[in-house]
């Protein structure tokens, strides 16, 4: 009886240091939401600390249509999707390539861009931002490219461990049914690394979706602008209209929440991706 | 012949890309630390003066010790309280999927939605309105009330809302290798007559150590190049948080791109030191437990 009594309160105090942190990772979101349906009026009355009565999308209106945050998202979704498309094929053309075919210095430049993913940069972003206004490439061209090229070396290893891994029996098949590489590599290939590309897509969405330095340095321009650095901007031009504020940081967090408790696994193994590397 | 250069086409892409954005910079970033360069009028070289510069500025040393002092609270507040909870979720049944998930939403939302999220939460009047300190006053805890984002505690404060975005990411590490130590040991240990106590120490922490010192690197080498986040909460506070990516940051707005590039290789240099030095000592350590590394 004793030893049962002592294991349900260590079970209750567990529980309820969990749920406290619990509570103050999800309390601050609760709060930004409640407060985006209240006008300034109500939010200054009770600080956003009571339930808003009704929701009331005049502040998402403004938001949207009128700050512009309709553009900042859409670029968001444009720089994302082309970059994650194109290191999708840039990486696992290059992954299958140093896991499966020969060719001079392979492993060399394989080590190269081992390399690239140990060696930290803080000023990365320096170089990166004269070549590009070197080349007059300060635009959403260069932005991708830049992008693509952050998320390539990690891209590449996860792909060419994984097709390490897998047995070559169907590659050999599809050759000796007269396939060429490259179609091995779209036929075969590619359905084979499926599970390892989730990871590589989300671990690259995220990464750009939620970019920041290189984006603030590049466009000044607000039609090309990214959610971040739009949200940046609004924020200081805005600074007293928190009502604004909290719809538009809603906007910029719920598709992301959504999508993450939609899809939990595969965020978590593609925000840890980099860790498996060390 | 044509069969390797048809192999070898399948790395060029991948190849031309990083040659333009990781080699060339990676070189220029070496040039340009030795120039002066605004990036108008052609640069002009100038030998050490940018180090010399950065060596005996206040601003780059202030903003090092502030991004130290951060790294302090991240290795030891944030991991702490990552390994807590991960040993606490390892132990319970119900609601274990509800706190991974949970603890997990903070790593995933971007440092500026955070940093602007929590500006609007803390900051004082008149900026703000002093959401928090109304939080506490209704709920009996008045007396605890503080500027939050003034002089005497913004530094303290952005490392705790530092440490509050990152602990999820150190957590979800901690418990994947919690879960891979073999249960059949802790069996063996209990049967042994070990304690809690003693199965912690001989078993977790040293089966634990590889993990640990990979969670300690990954936190110094993000913390020290954190920025967005700090940027979107304080804006610097007038010195207060300054760190080293934020003063590169603002050198290059500037068009100082020489001594903002000086600054980069000596953080960078410094923190390749610090990543050596950590890996060494786990080595030793694991060496010492006995434990087989990897």
């Amino acid at each position: 009886m004793y030893y049962r009594a002592k294991k349900v309160i260590t079970l209750i105090v567990i529980h309820a240091f969990l749920l406290s942190v619990a509570l103050s990772c999800i309390f601050p979101f609760l709060w930004m939401m409640n407060v985006s349906f209240k006008s300034p009026q109500e939010f200054n009355a009770d600080y956003g600390l009571k339930l808003a009565r009704h929701l009331n999308l005049e502040n998402y209106k403004e938001v949207i249509f009128k700050a512009g945050f309709l553009r900042y998202f859409l670029n968001s979704v444009f720089y994302t999707f082309i970059t994650v498309v194109l290191i999708v094929f840039i990486a696992s053309l290059a992954a299958y390539a140093f896991s499966r075919l020969k060719f001079p210095a392979k492993n060399v430049i394989f080590y190269m861009f081992l390399a690239a993913m140990m060696i930290p940069l803080p000023a990365g972003f320096v170089p990166v931002y004269i070549l590009l206004k070197q080349l007059h490439l300060l635009n959403r061209t260069g932005y991708v490219l830049a992008m693509t090229n952050m998320g390539l070396s990690l891209s590449i290893y996860l792909l060419k461990t994984f097709f390490d891994q897998l047995s070559r029996d169907l590659e050999d098949a599809a050759r000796i049914d007269g396939c060429n590489k490259i179609r091995i590599w779209w036929h075969v290939g590619i359905p084979l690394v499926a599970p390892a590309l989730s990871v590589v897509v989300i671990f690259n969405a995220l990464n750009v979706w939620n970019e920041f330095v290189l984006a603030s340095l590049m466009f000044t321009n607000n039609n090309i602008m990214p959610l971040q650095v739009g949200l940046m901007e609004f924020s200081n031009r805005m600074v007293t209209q928190h009502t604004l504020i909290m719809a538009a940081l809603t906007v910029a967090a719920l598709p992301i929440i959504l999508l993450y408790i939609k899809m939990q696994k595969q965020f978590v193994r593609g925000l840890t991706a980099g860790a498996v590397v060390g | 012949m044509k069969d390797k250069a048809v192999n070898f086409s399948f790395i060029v892409p991948a190849l031309v890309i990083f040659t333009l954005f990781w080699i060339y910079p990676f070189f220029y970033t070496f040039i340009l630390a030795f120039q002066e360069n605004d990036l108008i009028s052609a640069p002009k070289f100038i030998g050490l003066s940018n180090f010399r510069l950065v060596f005996t500025s206040g601003d780059w040393w202030s903003s090092m010790y502030n991004g130290g002092f951060i790294t302090l609270w991240a290795l030891t507040f944030q991991n702490i309280l990552a390994l807590t909870l991960a040993l606490a979720v390892d132990r319970v049944i119900r609601l274990r999927k509800f706190y991974k998930v949970v603890f997990f939403i903070l790593p995933v939302l971007s440092e500026i939605i955070i940093g602007l999220l929590m500006k609007q939460f803390l900051v004082s009047e008149p900026v703000g309105r002093d959401v928090f300190n109304h939080l506490l006053n209704s709920v009996g805890l008045g007396f605890l009330a503080h500027d939050w984002l003034g002089t005497a505690h913004v530094r303290m404060i952005t490392a705790i809302v530092h440490c509050w975005k990152g602990f999820g990411w150190a957590f979800i590490i901690f418990l994947a290798g919690l879960q891979s130590i073999p249960e059949q040991l802790y069996e063996a240990a209990r049967i042994d007559g070990a304690g809690a106590w003693h199965c912690f120490t001989k078993i977790t922490m040293p089966l634990l150590m590889p993990v640990v010192t990979l969670v300690v690197v990954l936190t110094i080498l993000g913390t020290m190049q954190a920025f967005a986040m700090i940027l979107a909460l304080t804006g610097g506070a007038g010195g207060l948080t300054t760190v080293p990516v934020m003063v590169i940051y603002d050198h290059l707005r500037h068009n100082i791109a020489g001594l903002a590039a000086a600054e980069g290789l000596v953080l960078g240099v410094i923190l390749v030191a610090v990543s050596f030095t950590m890996f060494f000592i786990s080595k030793k350590i694991r060496e010492k437990y006995g434990v087989l590394p990897g």
